[in-house]
């Protein structure tokens, strides 16, 4: 009977060697999961973070470029500090800080590195790098931050910062992964990808402990960083800076464009911020606190603030009138006052003394022109049929509609239709003595300076624009690819241009003295943005010019918030950057503007809210 | 008859090819466990372990020779005084010992360290091995049953307290040894009943288990309602299932220290316990091995042992090497070794005209089958975590030793079977 037992003995020796094969045939050859886990153990994903590409201005000058910084970086287990102390008043922490790194550190692993301090600045890594040796478990990761190098252009260039959750969202080609940098405004989103440049990807070996052990597949797979692409900006960096020193301690904005290019050579928006703050380590405290600045420095007038245009549109209502024939450049009219208030007085005028005078009556009879023609059946048809017009012969030049400039934000202003005087009034309840306003202005329209300098560049052109742009070409392994442009005609003919030109250079003459310059003629239209803010007693003081009036190098406007007519201020400052940027320094005149603009005399016996 | 004399005269050589295969393997696998490509070393080299490996190795040729060598009348001579010794080894390692991992287990003897653990085995064996043949001695009788079970008791007590719960594991073995020898398979059958409800415990609510019980009694009572004798056995069987249900229940929340009892519910309940940590070993342990495939990776290219993933590896994990390096084709190879010679082993010990031989014999091949079983089943997820190495293969010269000894003993036994049968 016993006999037996030795084949039940028998057999449980071979059921379990029969049940590890068969377990072992699951496990290692049905089961392909614990092949990924392995590879997912012993690889190390690395991302070579590439050069983020620079900006230069147009004569190649650096605008914005890439400084090394370290982030301190900590492997738990292996930490050996000794002397808390030292280590917390070397990297400039308090104990509790050090605590409490230390913990967060080791709840994500105790054997692999996590970032302890972040953003190191070189010149402490310097200091620190001596004394890193006698702290185990810690070392240092390079990489880099945005440094800029004079303290402006914030708003043009932008920012970058940490891609959020919507922007991993909205990214279709998976590009970005949770920590990874990215343009957040200005030129730095725009041209996203031009700048960012490829990441590049070494997968490493690792053992339990972390350390590294070799390559994996000895590099097949890896691939190596390319840097960004450089951006060629239009910007002169010269005329910029020149231009946020005039506008130091103002609020207004400064664009100055390259006629025959749409190269925007200067934009200024102030109050600002400084670029380098909102970089590096201080970026979050930074960002907090000009956010709640009530003086809005994220907020980039140049494009984004719009204002009523005043007297600078007269320009547009003459050039209007001239391309339809309505008047013609030598045709002289005989202004009576009494319909508007103005400066200017009675008699005959032409479309250049119009402009010179800045007559207001005369104005509001050539846009009556332009919009009761008699070819409707009474006034009210009549008026809807040319407002319809006119409308479409604004907005040509680029009002209405934003111009599409290559920085994100841009608001369109305004240029009212016969539709927004329907919803006012009512349809065929509303005829020219409803809205001549227009004619000046003022009324519903609104601008931005944007527009208003690309309004200069359209008569410097003599009646087109290319759309204007801060990037001209982009730069890789030292070749640059020009980007191109559209170029937008905003009339059928040139031939009346002379004449507005001609009404311009006068006009600086007689209501901008101060502005003109020896050897370089002006051509110019001064306006006053009326101010509706509550509180403020002054008008902004708006002007828009060109030079040389012959051939013209470059179109500005200039908008000074609160400072008054438009003679004065902007006036002022329109003509040293002229000059600055067509001689290359500023020679002394019978008016010292510099200090006119930079000490705020303009302000001395103003009166409040006139009109010019 | 046989020609006397002659040192390897009888020697079973499949035996013999088996091992020195066996160990061979075993070494390669121990080089392949600790080779670092960045150190400039050689499966010789005496400063990693397959060099050392290599000096047990050598040690166990020479002792192969001694024990064939001497007469192999000793061994059942002795066996009391091998015995006593042992326990006094075994006594002696809880107040001499040198602690390492948290257990009592060594002897430092500077250049070695003895694990006393490992040669109580072979006493036990051999002790048990003679008390069984002595006359009058009838393993269904229960006076016998106490006194082999005492024997067995007495060490598994003092490894306990080590404590070594593997090492005292291994004796468990022994009764396999006395279930061929008439020991009544129903103390096995309780055994494995009691180890039933135990696992049930852990993976469903008591309540059920009560309720299922009570069910399945109530049934069988209805099935047999004709015969009301046999109802009172029935309801005795429910109370004491009910009672070990109960007792288990206690052990688990009571007598087990919480990691030995996660040790164990994470091989029923994986995907409760964090890889990360209670579950580390052994996700590990299954990574290595499942991604071996079917063909392996390659002599000295497995990655997650070789970077220290695996835990123990040269040691209680060793397995996950071969399987990771050589696949699934390099453990079936390994396994059928084993049950090949733990078959011949079985063969040799039917063949022995004594009961010492037999017993001795089963001894040795259930031992051995202890040790494959629970080793390979850890490393594969199919029995909780517990110190116990591979035979040949785990690294370290008490085990290497003790199971040379072990089977050649029984080889030098074998060699003279017939010389018993002369004598009696």
């Amino acid at each position: 009977m016993l006999d037996g037992r030795r084949y039940i003995i028998q057999a449980a020796f071979v059921i379990v060697g029969l049940v590890f094969l068969i377990k072992l045939f699951a496990l290692q050859v049905v089961d392909k999961t614990y092949q990924i886990k392995a590879e997912r153990n012993i690889i190390q994903t690395i991302t070579e973070y590439p050069f983020r590409g620079l900006m230069r201005d147009r004569n190649k000058e650096l605008i914005v470029y890439n400084e090394p910084m370290y982030d301190l970086m900590v492997v738990p287990r292996d930490v050996y500090v000794g002397d808390t102390t030292a280590f917390c008043d070397l990297f400039e922490i308090t104990e509790e800080e050090y605590l409490e790194n230390m913990q967060n550190a080791r709840k994500y692993s105790s054997v692999k590195p996590s970032t302890f301090l972040k953003k190191i600045s070189h010149e402490k890594y310097a200091k620190i790098q001596d004394h890193l040796h006698k702290f185990n478990g810690f070392f240092v990761n390079p990489r880099t931050v945005r440094r800029y190098t004079n303290p402006i252009l914030a708003n043009q260039v932008g920012y970058i910062g940490e891609v959020s959750p919507d922007d991993l969202e909205r990214d279709t080609e998976d590009y970005y992964k949770s920590g990874d940098y990215i343009g957040i405004t200005g030129l730095e989103k725009s041209y996203e990808k031009e700048l960012r440049g490829e990441r590049g990807v070494s997968r490493k070996l690792v053992n339990v402990n972390g350390i590294e052990k070799g390559k994996y597949r000895d590099g097949a797979l890896d691939t190596a960083s390319t840097p960004g692409r450089n951006l060629l900006t239009t910007i002169d960096l010269e005329l910029q800076k020149y231009a946020e020193f005039l506008m130091e301690g103002k609020r207004g904005s400064v664009v100055a464009i390259e006629p025959s290019t749409g190269e925007i050579l200067a934009m200024v928006s102030v109050p600002s911020y400084d670029p380098n703050k909102l970089s590096g380590k201080s970026f979050g405290d930074y960002f907090e606190e000009i956010k709640a600045d009530t003086t809005a420095p994220l907020f980039n007038r140049a494009i984004q603030a719009q204002y009523p245009p005043g007297s600078i549109f007269k320009t547009v209502q003459a050039l209007i009138a001239l391309d339809d024939g309505v008047i013609t450049p030598e045709e002289k009219l005989k202004v009576n006052l009494g319909v508007m208030g103005d400066h200017a007085p009675a008699g005959l005028y032409d479309v250049a003394r119009g402009i010179e005078f800045s007559s207001n009556n005369y104005f509001h009879d050539v846009m009556k022109k332009l919009i009761q023609r008699g070819e409707g059946s009474n006034i009210f048809i009549d008026s809807r049929m040319g407002l319809e017009k006119w409308t479409e012969a604004v907005e040509k030049f680029g009002f209405g509609n934003s111009l599409g400039i290559d920085i994100d934000g841009e608001e369109s202003g305004l240029v009212p239709s016969v539709e927004t005087y329907d919803k006012m009034h009512g349809r065929g309840r509303w005829a020219y003595s409803g809205i001549y306003s227009l004619s000046i202005g003022q009324g519903e329209l609104l601008v931005t300076p944007l527009q208003v300098a690309n309004l200069a560049a359209i008569i410097a052109n003599r009646g087109h624009y290319i759309t204007p742009h801060l990037v001209k070409g982009i730069e890789e392994n030292g070749v640059i690819t020009e980007l191109e442009f559209e170029k937008h005609y905003t009339g059928k003919g040139d031939e009346y241009y002379p004449a507005i030109i001609e009404g311009m250079t006068r006009a600086v003459k007689k209501t901008a003295p101060r502005a003109a310059i020896k050897d370089i003629t002006i051509a110019g239209k001064t306006g006053t943005a009326e101010n509706g803010a509550k509180g403020e007693v002054y008008d902004h003081s708006v002007f828009m010019a060109f030079a040389p009036a012959e051939a013209p190098k470059i179109a500005i406007a200039v908008y000074t918030e609160n400072a008054g007519w438009g003679g004065g201020a902007s006036a002022s400052t329109a003509s040293l950057l002229i000059e600055k940027f067509i001689r290359g320094d500023i020679k002394k005149t019978w008016w010292d503007r510099e200090r006119y603009v930079r000490e705020k005399l303009y302000l001395e016996g103003l009166e409040e809210t006139i009109d010019n | 008859m046989r020609k006397e004399g002659g040192l390897f005269s009888n020697l079973d050589w499949l035996v013999v090819f088996l091992y020195f295969i066996l160990v061979a393997l075993g070494w390669f696998n121990i080089y392949a466990s600790v080779y670092d490509p960045a150190q400039n070393q050689t499966i010789f080299d005496i400063g990693i372990a397959s060099g050392q490996q290599l000096l047990f190795i050598g040690a166990s040729t020479i002792l192969i020779i001694v024990i064939l060598l001497i007469d192999f009348r000793i061994y059942e001579t002795f066996a009391p005084i091998f015995y006593i010794l042992s326990i006094i080894l075994l006594g002696g390692v809880l107040i001499f010992g040198k602690e390492i991992n948290g257990a009592k287990a060594w002897y430092d003897l500077g250049f070695f360290r003895l694990q006393p653990a490992e040669f109580a085995k072979l006493a036990t064996a051999l002790l048990l091995a003679r008390y069984v043949a002595t006359q009058g001695v009838k393993l269904s009788e229960f006076k016998s049953q106490v006194r082999t079970l005492v024997p067995i008791i007495i060490p598994i007590g003092l490894i306990a307290l080590q404590p070594d719960a593997g090492s005292a594991m291994v004796f468990a073995a022994l009764i396999v040894a006395l279930y061929r020898e008439g020991f009544p398979g129903i103390f096995i059958t309780l055994a494995l009943s009691v180890a039933t409800i135990f696992i049930l415990t852990l993976l469903v609510d008591q309540m059920y288990l009560y309720i299922a019980s009570a069910s399945l009694a109530l049934i069988v009572i209805l099935l047999i309602e004709k015969k009301r004798a046999k109802i009172l056995p029935v309801l005795g069987i429910l109370v004491v299932v009910c009672a070990v249900i109960f007792a288990t229940d206690y052990v688990q929340n009571n007598v087990l220290k919480p990691y030995q009892l996660s040790r164990i519910e994470i091989i029923l309940k994986p995907d409760l316990f964090d890889p990360k940590n209670e579950g580390w070993n052994l996700e590990q342990s299954k990574i290595a091995i499942g991604s071996g495939g079917l063909t392996g990776k390659g002599f000295l290219e497995g990655t997650q042992t070789k970077f220290g993933y695996v835990p123990e590896q040269s040691t209680d994990f060793i397995f996950s090497t071969l399987a990771e390096e050589h696949g699934w084709f390099g453990c079936a190879l390994v396994i059928c070794l084993f049950m090949v010679l733990m078959l011949r082993i079985v063969f040799i010990a039917e063949r022995q005209k004594s009961k010492f031989g037999r017993f001795y014999g089963y001894s040795v091949a259930s031992i051995f089958f202890l040790h494959f079983t629970i080793n390979i089943a850890m490393t594969i997820g199919l029995f909780p975590v517990v110190g116990i190495p591979l035979p040949f293969f785990s690294k370290g010269g008490s085990s290497l030793f003790s199971f040379t000894i072990m089977l050649f003993v029984l080889l030098k036994i074998d060699m003279h079977r017939s010389q018993v049968l002369q004598r009696s």
